[in-house]
């Protein structure tokens, strides 16, 4: 049942991937539901992390399962907020381009 | 190499490029439906290496949650504010491409660096497989049992909060007689509140 044939790094190293992109998306998208989907993917990252740990250092007590299952939680009470928020600015702004949200911009 | 070993690792690599082509293209992809869509494509393929990592609950509450929640409401997003747009050139955008793409690509090597020189205590104990939704279930009602109701009243909140940022105001009385509007609600005029004036139509006039 051990996965002798995967490394616990290459988990690790397609999780660095997954959340490079995901920040790398965040800081050049233009379109705001598309920075959302960028905080998915490093989310995702996130719990491919857990949950690789979980399994090879952490195999009796599967605690870095319980976690990502508070992440998954917690990312789905973000979605929600954060697409609430987007159609309230898309309703007062008529846009979704992030460069034109810069009210707070000094 | 044993045949279930070998399964596991063909698996691996096809998710493991899945993911990662995928995620390149939910951000580089120029339509936004497309990235939609591929996104799901990257959840699933995070459930299918949870999988292979012996965590069947937690694959099933990733298609659940993500593919079958988050991603439909990423759907519905675009279709409320899918307006075609052309979004005003930026100077400096490509150098700014390039600088975080060096960042990121520098943060990629640390990252990578780290999970080859750290001397992981490997081989660990012995995974539970299957017995992993039972303890996950005995770690949600002993030791995590305060997160895992503060759970409930977060996704409470945010179900409130999005629906009060998300509503519109109505009016309760109709505005040119002053009788209620209570069979019909009437909605407020569409007035965006912070539009930046044009030259045609200047929101305030100069003194």
């Amino acid at each position: 049942m051990t996965a002798d044939a995967i490394p616990l790094q290459a988990f690790l190293t397609v999780a660095a991937f997954l959340f490079c992109i995901g920040v790398w998306g965040l800081i050049n998208s233009r379109n705001a539901v598309r920075v959302l989907m960028s905080i998915e993917l490093m989310l995702n990252a996130v719990n491919l992390n857990l949950m690789a740990f979980s399994n090879y250092l952490d195999g009796q007590l599967v605690r870095g399962q319980v976690f990502a299952i508070f992440v998954i939680t917690v990312a789905a009470a973000e979605a929600a907020v954060g697409l609430a928020i987007l159609l309230s600015l898309y309703r007062n702004r008529e846009t979704v381009d992030m460069e034109r949200f810069n009210l707070l911009r000094w | 190499m044993t045949v279930a070993s070998t399964t596991q690792l063909v698996c691996f690599v096809i998710l493991s490029s899945t993911l990662v082509l995928g995620s390149l293209a939910v951000v580089l992809l120029p339509n936004i439906v497309y990235s939609a869509f591929l996104l799901a494509g990257v959840f699933l393929s995070v459930a299918g290496l949870y999988l292979l990592l012996n965590a069947s609950f937690v694959a099933a509450a990733q298609v659940l949650v993500y593919v079958g929640a988050v991603n439909v409401l990423i759907l519905f997003a675009i279709m409320l504010v899918n307006k075609k747009e052309n979004l005003a050139p930026i100077p400096g955008m490509a150098l700014r491409r390039f600088l975080s793409g060096a960042v990121c690509a520098g943060l990629l090597g640390l990252l990578i660096r780290v999970a080859f020189t750290t001397p992981w205590a490997l081989p660990g104990p012995t995974p539970v497989g299957e017995d992993a939704t039972i303890r996950i279930g005995e770690h949600l009602f002993s030791d995590y049992l305060l997160p895992f109701e503060l759970a409930s009243v977060l996704l409470l909140m945010a179900m409130i909060g999005a629906i009060v940022l998300a509503r519109r105001d109505v009016f309760s009385i109709d505005i040119i007689t002053g009788e209620p509007a209570d069979q019909v609600l009437i909605e407020k005029e569409r007035s965006p509140l912070l539009l930046e004036p044009t030259d045609s139509v200047p929101l305030r006039s100069s003194p």
